[in-house]
């Protein structure tokens, strides 16, 4: 099994769910976090005084798939969320272990 | 103590725009225009003047809110509803007096008479009373929630630093002395009134201007907030609740309405009746001139229009019209107000270049624009003169900065006005007073 962890603009959420449950992903975990990569924070004006914003609101997707589907998904994703723009987010990919579905005790791709 | 008629009617001659005619025809005839019917009206229109003009503490309470930090939000509020209540008593005990003596001066047009306010008999029973002006209950009502505006002025700019209890006695001295000695130079039939022939309608400099002269005191000795200046830099510290500080702004807007024109203090004749709707229309137009011309400049000026001080424009449009809501045309109230927005857009970073830290923009608002409100009466009303505004402007900022200073300069030795580096880090609401405005809310 695979972690696929994404960072992508907030206003591509929907979208990204919609393209990745179309191709048969069957579950995903999203967190609102703040982060910088390149494209390192902005500057804002409040009150006339410009400050920097270091740290910018991104969305982060957790989905754990069976190891075939992995590229699929990560091509699903990186297709979806581009914007072409700086700051369209990273995608990253992570070997797990196992899994278990707590109310039935499957375990492994039969917990997905 | 005065009697009530020689207090009614220096109120009422003072406060009056054209102010001396008013007071020479009521001392000639004294037949009221309309009997007990302009009484009743002249009453009434204080009564609802004096509390939309109480519902500005509710304006500014909530501008305030909105515009500290989450953490210090419900110092905010308790300051707000402490000194308007302490306004309350510290005017009944002795700022009535002191501002309207009529011929009780203890110092002739400097310092008025010390005395508790006293309003007339239930019923009026057993008296002769004045049918020319309003009811004694009405003026001190309608006149009280000026000092309480006064003192609402200063609160914002001082916020998310200073302690409560120096706070409240500092508003005891503003609200019980400071403000009604000024004030009474104007609007009493002082010194500014009788000698420089000043005229300020509904106070851009006896109530605003006074207020911001205490507030830039106040700011002085008791420095910027923490990390708000550094490195070289300005740190900005985005308010908490934008739609809260909206809401404020649109408070104090419907506030106004009764502020200026109740200050017509009279609406027993057609003429009356009539000048107080020029007046609301006037003061609505300035309003909107501020928060135009903020709109286009901050747009221009910062790539983005900036909400906070777009309201700060309709503020400081609201308080550029007020020494003179009545004479201007409508267009010449919206360029007034305008001007009072574009004097908010300069101000605001001029203050941060000198490293004056205003919380909410109470300085350029009340003061910067309270002069130019003061100074544009000229414009529309041929009965002022620029150099009997610019006088009045000077001893009345030379008296109420002075004092301040000298007040906050003896709080802070005596028991100190800041709160320490640790508090004011982890914010008054809990340090202070160990209760959050918004519990449930994380801040990551």
């Amino acid at each position: 099994m695979k972690l696929i962890i994404a960072t992508i603009k907030p206003f591509k959420l929907e979208e990204v769910r919609e393209a990745l449950t179309a191709i048969g992903v069957r579950g995903m975990m999203v967190t609102e976090i703040k982060g910088f990569g390149s494209q390192s924070g902005h500057t804002e004006i409040y009150r006339g005084a410009e400050y920097a914003v270091n740290f910018v609101p991104k969305v982060k997707l957790e989905i754990v798939v069976p190891p075939a589907m992995a590229e699929q998904v990560i091509d699903t994703i990186a297709a979806t969320a581009r914007t072409g723009k700086i700051g369209d987010g990273k995608i990253f990919s992570l070997d797990v272990e196992g899994a278990l579905r707590v109310r039935t005790g499957e375990i492994n791709d039969a917990a997905l | 103590m005065t009697s009530k008629f020689w207090t009614a009617l220096a109120a009422g001659a003072a406060l009056a725009a054209p102010g001396i005619a008013f007071a020479q025809e009521a001392a000639v005839d004294m037949t009221p225009p309309n009997g007990e019917i302009g009484y009743i009206f002249n009453t009434f229109m204080f009564l609802i003047a004096g509390f939309l003009v109480m519902w500005m503490a509710a304006g500014f309470t909530m501008l305030e809110a909105g515009l500290v930090r989450q953490k210090n939000v419900t110092m905010q509020l308790m300051k707000n509803v402490s000194l308007f209540s302490l306004a309350g008593v510290m005017y009944y005990l002795i700022g009535y007096n002191l501002m309207y003596p009529g011929d009780g001066w203890t110092v002739p047009n400097w310092l008025g008479a010390f005395a508790i306010a006293s309003l007339e008999p239930v019923g009026l029973a057993g008296t002769e009373t004045d049918l020319t002006y309003a009811s004694t209950g009405s003026d001190f009502y309608f006149q009280l929630m000026f000092a309480a505006t006064t003192a609402s002025i200063v609160s914002g700019a001082l916020a998310e630093r200073i302690k409560l209890w120096p706070f409240l006695i500092f508003t005891v001295l503003l609200t019980g002395l400071i403000y009604p000695i000024q004030a009474s130079w104007k609007w009493g039939g002082g010194y500014l009134d009788s000698e420089l022939g000043f005229l300020d309608f509904a106070g851009s400099t006896v109530v605003h201007s006074a207020g911001g002269w205490a507030a830039l005191a106040g700011a002085l000795v008791l420095g910027p907030r923490l990390g708000k200046y550094r490195d070289g830099g300005i740190f900005p510290m985005p308010g908490s609740n934008l739609p809260l500080a909206t809401l404020g702004t649109f408070i104090l807007w419907l506030g106004w309405f009764g502020f200026n024109g109740g200050s017509q203090l009279y609406m027993d004749t057609a003429a009356n009746v009539a000048d107080i709707s020029r007046i609301f229309a006037n003061t609505n137009a300035a309003a909107a001139g501020g928060v135009l011309v903020t709109l286009v400049l901050t747009q221009l000026l910062y790539r983005k229009p900036d909400l906070t001080m777009v309201l700060n424009g309709a503020l400081g449009g609201l308080v550029s019209i007020t020494a003179e809501p009545l004479t201007p045309s409508l267009g010449a109230a919206t360029l007034i107000g305008g001007m009072g927005g574009a004097l908010v857009v300069f101000a605001v970073p001029f203050l941060d270049k000198l490293k004056i830290d205003d919380v909410v923009g109470a300085i350029p608002v009340h003061l910067v624009c309270g002069i130019w409100g003061t100074l544009a009466v000229v414009l529309t009303n041929s009965d002022a003169t620029l150099m009997g505004q610019l006088l009045s402007i000077v001893i009345v900022g030379a008296f109420v900065f002075t004092v301040s200073l000298v007040s906050w300069m003896v709080l802070k030795a005596v028991m100190g006005i800041r709160v320490s580096e640790e508090d004011e880090v982890t914010g008054l609401d809990v340090a202070e007073l160990g209760m959050e405005a918004y519990p449930e809310f994380s801040q990551v």
